[in-house]
């Protein structure tokens, strides 16, 4: 593997994780049990395209082969996705949107303050920017697992079987592979171990202050970073890209 | 081939009265989004940052540039993003913030945010000057906007966060 071609996986990855992640949250327009949520969740769902917009635009130009933004997000199959098997998970009920959230934008507030010291410049921009918008997603998750978990019977049974129901999808967030040993050795990649170690810290303390149990690492999913995909990314590209599938080369 | 001459500043003056397309009382140059005009043989790159990521403004205020520049032909011209300095409201000058608040926007209340995003000091009424107001969602109908109430004039107001 080459140092571009490491590059370019680890873009991808992280424009993937932006993209699908936006994709679910948007479905939650018009659906939210509140109009401030609806307002909430479409604007988080805006931050991330804005973030996948940037991360795919410069996987294009690393690569080389001059695709832009569009042409990654819409022309690609779904085994060539590299995005986390969590983020494509259908959003179920709104204490699981809510778990998925808190466990996710935790893991890319510890994850964008790393990466915000790469030696990569474009890496660290999108990073410094990244920052400041996932302060607002995380606050915002953990305020709703709180209220949530330590709420009613009903919500508390909620939230805890989402946690539950997520857990085994958490592990894939710290995996590594050639393409993070290649660029962590120029300092572009960021180290995930002291990462991981931050995450669990704060997970463990919101979990505890919301009277919910943080589950017990067991079996972890893995899938994404090879693009082997659950059955539902399937469907949200056949959604995603259908206007380029039937119209290809359609402008706005 | 640069076909015409024009100076930075001829360029940041043609550009400085593009309103903000959400909030038209104040410019693009005043909120500290207009970043900086290179001038080559190439041509004249102009070089814009984001407020938020996702901003859909963006798209507009690029197309405003272009059109402005092509009008008093700017040629050849092109206009880039950048994400670095990430945009705050530190750059937004006073007298913006003071146009804004005329308009009915709370302005932003100090500089950079701290990690408490949602916990701010009290905010104003833009309207009558109330400091007994409430937040009543966090995000409204821009990525850089909360919506509060006034519980003296009972307006309903936004205010545009720090960032």
């Amino acid at each position: 593997m080459t140092h571009q071609e490491a590059l370019y996986s680890y873009c991808l990855r992280l424009g993937d994780n932006a993209l699908i992640q936006s994709y679910r949250l948007s479905e939650w327009c018009s659906n939210a049990p509140l109009l401030e949520e609806d307002l909430a969740l479409t604007n988080f769902a805006l931050d991330m395209t804005g973030r996948a917009q940037a991360l795919l635009t410069y996987a294009g130009q690393v690569d080389g082969s001059g695709r832009t933004d569009d042409e990654l997000a819409y022309r690609r199959s779904e085994r060539k996705f590299r995005n986390n098997l969590m983020l494509e998970l259908p959003n179920g009920d709104f204490a699981f949107t809510i778990a998925r959230l808190l466990l996710n934008a935790t893991y890319e507030y510890y994850f964008f303050t790393e990466l915000r010291k790469s030696a990569d410049e474009t890496l660290s921009a999108v990073a410094a920017k990244t920052l400041k918008e996932v302060k607002y997603h995380m606050t915002h998750a953990t305020d709703w697992t709180l209220r949530l978990g330590d709420g009613t019977n009903e919500s508390h049974r909620r939230m805890q079987a989402a946690i539950d129901a997520l857990w085994m999808y958490t592990g894939e967030m710290f995996e590594t592979d050639e393409a993070d040993a290649l660029l962590q050795d120029k300092n572009v990649a960021v180290d995930m171990a002291p990462v991981q170690a931050s995450w669990k810290a704060y997970i463990e303390n919101v979990l505890k202050e919301a009277t919910l149990t943080m589950p017990a690492d067991g079996y972890m999913q893995t899938g994404g970073r090879k693009g082997v995909h659950t059955e539902h990314l399937g469907h949200i590209l056949s959604e995603m890209q259908y206007l380029q599938r039937a119209y290809p080369e359609a402008t706005w | 081939m640069v076909r015409s001459t024009h100076t930075k500043e001829d360029i940041f003056r043609m550009l400085s009265v593009i309103p903000d397309p959400e909030i038209p009382v104040v410019s693009i140059y005043e909120m500290g989004m207009l970043r900086d005009v290179l001038i080559d043989e190439d041509g004249y790159n102009v070089v814009l940052t984001p407020t938020y990521s996702g901003c859909p403004a963006m798209g507009i205020i690029a197309q405003d540039i272009k059109m402005t520049l092509d009008a008093n032909s700017v040629f050849p011209n092109k206009v880039s993003l950048v994400y670095h300095p990430a945009w705050t409201t530190d750059w937004m000058s006073d007298e913006a913030k003071q146009k804004m608040k005329n308009y009915g926007i709370a302005p932003p209340l100090h500089s950079s945010c701290n990690q408490d995003v949602f916990h701010h000091n009290i905010i104003e009424c833009p309207r009558c000057h109330s400091e007994n107001t409430v937040m009543l969602s966090r995000f409204g109908s821009t990525a850089c906007k909360s919506m509060y109430q006034c519980n003296d004039c009972k307006e309903p107001f936004e205010y545009f966060k720090c960032h």
